[in-house]
């Protein structure tokens, strides 16, 4: 199967002295692969997920994603990688509060300059999809928490990307909220799409998942494949 | 928490003076771009009060600083003896007095072979007297014979220290060394030299005259001084009283000189002052509002509200203090140069910082920051703690949201109309942007035309220099040294005049001519005019040197005349009407055509036929040459010619523009320089503050992919709809005061204003001045857009 995620002696360190924050760490995720990342505060999980999107530089190895080496592109270029291949969902939902849903959800597909027509389409799917539509002319703010992180998904999938990028997506929000979250990430794979989950959750990870790596001060301590997930 | 309230008092002690220094130190940028922003300001402020302070009653006040002569007297050595002239100092009324000092006139000729004016020329041993204690502007006094120290007024490219002078064009005239450059408020002289040389100078032409200068208890009035006058007269020997000038009629000319200038520098000080203003309230304020959060976590943790209030004042005082103080010297630096050309504008004595501005200007500077920062502190203080940690850490309830949708409809890319939308999420900071924007562009347009204006003024003076070559034909009136002095003796002197028909034959006959006026000027007396007045009287097509006109047209025609805007207000007259103008000794009525812009002689000035005239005869011929001849060339041949007959001719040299329009121009251009960087700096300061707020959301986008350069192009987007809109406000604001301040100056200088010199803008220019506002806030914020371009994403979204 084609490799969407390769990660060659990956090291990152931040400051000149001390052990890594992340790494060396080889690892590579599979196209369709939901990949859960766990392990306590300050064990590389954020570090990893940072250097896979593009936001932050590997201080040692290479990292490919969707078959191109993120450590030789620009800041330009990598801002155009994101756009079109990496979708982000965040903790604490990172929308744009004087945005409205609609707008939110339609600025990366604006970004990489989609004809208007087409984004609306896209963006008025998706809300259909993730029962969202009531809330398109809302501003974020009034939103619960579970709705608001289902804009934030609808956001990340508006371009279509390769790689959908979790970073504990139910850590702010309640049982309930979490539990549709849940379901959607499921049925986001189900549908084919790679996710990476970074997670304190192992319940969400077995949920969610087919396979979980556990880090430990930068360090893979455990990768398993748990076919139950699908 | 007692502890907090005793450790108040600004020394920040406890756990208060911790959180103020942390803050200070935190948030580096912010602080400096307080201080920066609070400099410039204050600066800028120190600089426009200086100039406010000195435009008022420049003469007055220089007068006092050297105890300026309410008269001087010239006295004939002759019939008052030394002792009877000192003896007049004790005279009633006389409070001080000084001389006598020997004095003489002399027709000088610089280096470069040319003619000076008649000169006063005074004996002195130093600048110091008890009456006109002279300003020493550069050099020394003079000290042996063939040292002189020339009134600072002369000073110029070929006459610095060291230049030298001969008295007269006579090859055995003797050699003078310019040691010194003084200034004397009262115009006692034009040359000061030892007393034995100024005794030395002296010649059958030019005899030794005494001058004494005196003080009075009572000279606020003309009949005052007249009075004292004549006590003087009285003290002396019949007859030995020669003659004597006022200071009123030097300060009428130095206040003329001073009146155009004033309204200028008072609108610039007026734009600074309220500039400044404007940016450090809103520096201030934007610095404490944007830190809600920190203030709610800080009454979580228990500061009273009284505690928090205390310590944002304080975050923002410490910074603007250090602003305020590196601005009070900046501005004293920047004033010294601009004092400068003020002082050379009015001709008054050394102008300096007044003490109180220097005080007044950051007390003032303490009271705006301490009051933009109490408000939001105060707001701050009354928030409920979960209120304020809520308020900063904002997801803010979407205000601007309509203008988010209204931009999003533009056909640009979405990080322009993005940025286009975002100053609406913060209504006073942007209108403070704005403010400041405006009065960036208000001063550049006002500038622009200023320096248009002047420019045209300087153009529309002396239009006989417009000729390629001017002929004269000697005679004329001399020139008064030192001023206006009045005369007791016989009229002035006049040198032969040269045959005008001969003249105008040479001129004919020059090979080059192609075409040619000629001129005289002289007094007229004109009914129901006190006093004579300095008219002009052209013969031949004089269209080439006719004067702006402010309305009606030039002479075309016998009986007309053409007077300046002084004339028509002093005498009540208006175009059509007619006048009754005595010119040696002949009588005509003249109708008036034509209001000209002549602002010599108090715009008193007359124009008129020599055909009406008869006695009148042409002195100078102004000259156009053929095309591809050289006037220098042109004017040599015709010297060579006309020099046998009495006469000389000479080419013109390029108009070189009044040292006055000079000084305003300068002035012009560094004040709205300063206006420009000030504006520059509000407009940084608020989108630092802007950039630094929404660090979070930029963070944001950059995840999403948006590229270092659209994020460029998102903050730059953020000021430029407020640039358009600054120029928009600041284009037509800064043409409308153009419009009221020019024709303040002008009435000022007792003129109306030709349209040449009003209509100065051009739609092209109109349109560049509005793009000001722009490239004033796109250079505003061009700093912190590449900061938020080069941020890494990861942090930003770290920021909370």
């Amino acid at each position: 199967m084609t490799q969407v995620i390769q990660l060659e002696d990956v090291a990152k360190r931040y400051g000149s002295a001390g052990r890594p924050a992340l790494g060396p760490l080889t690892l590579s995720v599979e196209q369709g692969e939901a990949l859960a990342v766990t392990g306590p505060s300050g064990s590389g999980k954020s570090t990893l997920l940072n250097l896979v999107a593009g936001l932050d530089r590997a201080t040692e190895g290479t990292v490919s994603v969707a078959g191109r080496r993120l450590d030789d592109l620009t800041e330009h270029a990598l801002a155009r990688f994101r756009r079109e291949q990496i979708g982000m969902v965040f903790q604490f939902f990172n929308l744009l509060d004087d945005l409205t849903v609609t707008d939110n959800i339609q600025l990366p597909a604006q970004l990489t300059g989609t004809a208007r027509r087409e984004t609306a389409a896209r963006a008025g799917e998706l809300m259909e999809l993730l029962g969202i539509q009531k809330h398109a002319r809302a501003c974020p703010g009034r939103l619960s928490g579970g709705e608001r992180q289902r804009v934030a998904v609808a956001r990340a999938l508006v371009n279509r990307p390769a790689l959908l990028l979790a970073d504990e997506p139910t850590g702010a929000l309640d049982t309930a909220s979490g539990e549709d979250v849940r379901e959607l990430l499921v049925e986001l794979h189900r549908g084919g799409q790679t996710i990476v989950l970074v997670t304190h959750d192992l319940a969400l990870a077995e949920a969610c998942a087919s396979r979980t790596i556990h880090l430990v001060d930068g360090h893979l301590a455990l990768d398993t494949r748990a076919g139950a997930a699908r | 928490m007692n502890g907090f309230g005793a450790g108040f008092g600004f020394g920040m002690g406890g756990a208060l003076g911790r959180v103020v220094r942390s803050g200070v130190g935190r948030r580096r940028v912010q602080t400096v771009v307080i201080a920066i922003a609070t400099m410039m300001a204050v600066a800028s402020a120190v600089v426009a009060g200086s100039l406010i302070v000195a435009s008022n009653a420049p003469f007055d006040h220089a007068f006092a600083q050297q105890h300026g002569a309410h008269l001087t007297v010239q006295f004939d050595r002759a019939r008052a003896s030394t002792e009877q002239l000192a003896a007049t100092g004790e005279e009633a009324g006389v409070t001080a007095s000084a001389g006598p000092y020997p004095a003489t006139t002399i027709k000088p000729v610089d280096a470069g072979g040319g003619h000076l004016p008649t000169l006063t020329l005074v004996g002195r041993s130093g600048p110091q007297a008890d009456v006109d204690d002279l300003d020493l502007k550069s050099g020394r006094w003079a000290a042996k014979p063939g040292e002189i120290v020339l009134n600072s007024s002369f000073s110029g490219p070929n006459l610095g220290l060291g230049s030298t002078l001969r008295t007269s064009d006579a090859a055995d005239s003797p050699t003078l060394t310019i040691v010194g450059f003084a200034l004397s408020v009262s115009r006692t002289a034009d040359v000061w030299t030892t007393p034995a040389q100024a005794r030395a100078l002296a010649s059958k032409e030019a005899p030794l005259t005494n001058q004494m200068l005196y003080r009075f208890d009572s000279a606020a009035t003309e009949k005052e001084l007249t009075a004292n006058r004549e006590r003087l007269g009285a003290a002396v020997p019949s007859g030995a009283l020669l003659g004597s000038q006022s200071y009123l009629e030097t300060k009428r000319d130095a206040d003329e000189g001073a009146a155009p200038t004033i309204p200028f520098l008072i609108a610039f000080g007026v734009l600074g002052i309220v500039m400044s203003v404007i940016i450090v309230s809103s520096v201030t304020s934007g610095a404490v509002g944007s830190s809600l959060r920190r203030i709610g976590i800080l009454k979580a943790i228990g500061f009273t509200p009284r505690e928090v209030v205390r310590a944002y004042v304080a975050q923002a005082l410490i910074p603007a203090a250090v602003g305020i103080a590196l601005g009070v010297v900046l501005g004293n630096l920047l004033a010294v140069p601009l004092l400068d050309d003020t002082e050379q504008a009015y001709g008054a004595a050394t102008l300096g910082v007044t003490w109180w501005v220097d005080i007044v200007v950051p007390a003032a500077g303490l009271l705006v920051v301490g009051l933009a920062a109490l408000v939001p502190a105060l707001r701050a203080g009354r928030l409920s703690t979960v209120e304020a940690i809520a308020v900063g850490r904002a997801p803010r309830t979407g205000r601007g949201q309509w203008a988010h949708r209204a931009a999003g409809r533009l056909p640009l890319p979405r990080a322009v109309t993005y940025g286009l939308a975002s100053p609406f999420a913060h209504p006073v900071r942007t209108a403070a942007m704005l403010l400041a924007v405006a009065f960036g562009t208000v001063a550049a347009t006002f500038a622009v035309g200023l320096t248009a204006s002047l420019t045209a003024v300087g153009a529309a003076a002396d239009p006989e220099e417009r000729a390629a070559v001017t002929v004269f034909g000697g005679g004329g009136p001399g020139t008064g040294p030192g001023g206006p002095v009045r005369q007791e003796g016989a009229g002035r002197s006049e040198a032969p005049a040269a045959d005008p028909e001969r003249i105008r034959a040479a001129v004919e006959a020059q090979e080059g001519t192609a075409s040619y006026y000629a001129m005289t000027r002289n007094d007229a007396t004109v009914a129901g005019v006190t006093g004579s007045v300095p008219v002009a009287l052209y013969q031949g097509d004089s269209r080439a040197g006719s004067y702006e006109m402010i309305s009606g047209h030039w002479l075309d025609g016998a009986g007309q005349t053409v007077v300046g805007s002084g004339f028509l207000e002093r005498t009540g007259t208006e175009i059509g009407d007619t006048v009754r103008v005595t010119y040696e000794g002949d009588t005509r009525t003249l109708r008036i055509v034509g209001e000209a812009f002549d602002t010599s002689d108090g715009g008193m000035a007359i124009h008129g036929n020599t055909a009406d005239f008869p006695s009148a005869q042409p002195r100078m011929f102004l000259v156009e040459v053929k095309p591809g001849v050289s006037p220098a060339e042109y004017a040599a041949k015709l010297a060579d010619a006309v020099r046998p007959l009495g006469g000389d001719a000479m080419a013109n040299a390029p108009s070189e523009q009044d040292n006055f329009i000079i000084v305003l121009e300068s002035m012009a251009a560094l004040l709205t320089l300063m206006l420009v960087s000030v504006a520059g700096l509000g407009v940084l300061n608020s989108v630092v503050l802007d950039t630094r707020e929404r660090v979070h959301d930029l963070g944001v986008c950059k995840a999403l992919g948006m590229s270092p350069r659209q994020t460029v192009s998102l903050v730059l987007a953020s000021v430029a709809g407020i640039g358009v809109l600054g120029g928009l406000i600041g284009v037509p604001a800064g043409f409308a005061l153009h419009g009221f301040v020019l024709p303040v100056m002008g009435h000022a200088a007792g003129t109306e204003l030709p349209p040449s010199v009003l209509d100065v803008y051009v739609p092209w220019q109109l349109l560049l001045l509005g793009l000001a506002g722009v490239a004033i806030a796109m250079l505003g914020a061009l700093l912190p857009a590449g900061w938020a371009a080069r941020v890494r994403t990861a942090t930003a979204l770290r920021t909370e």
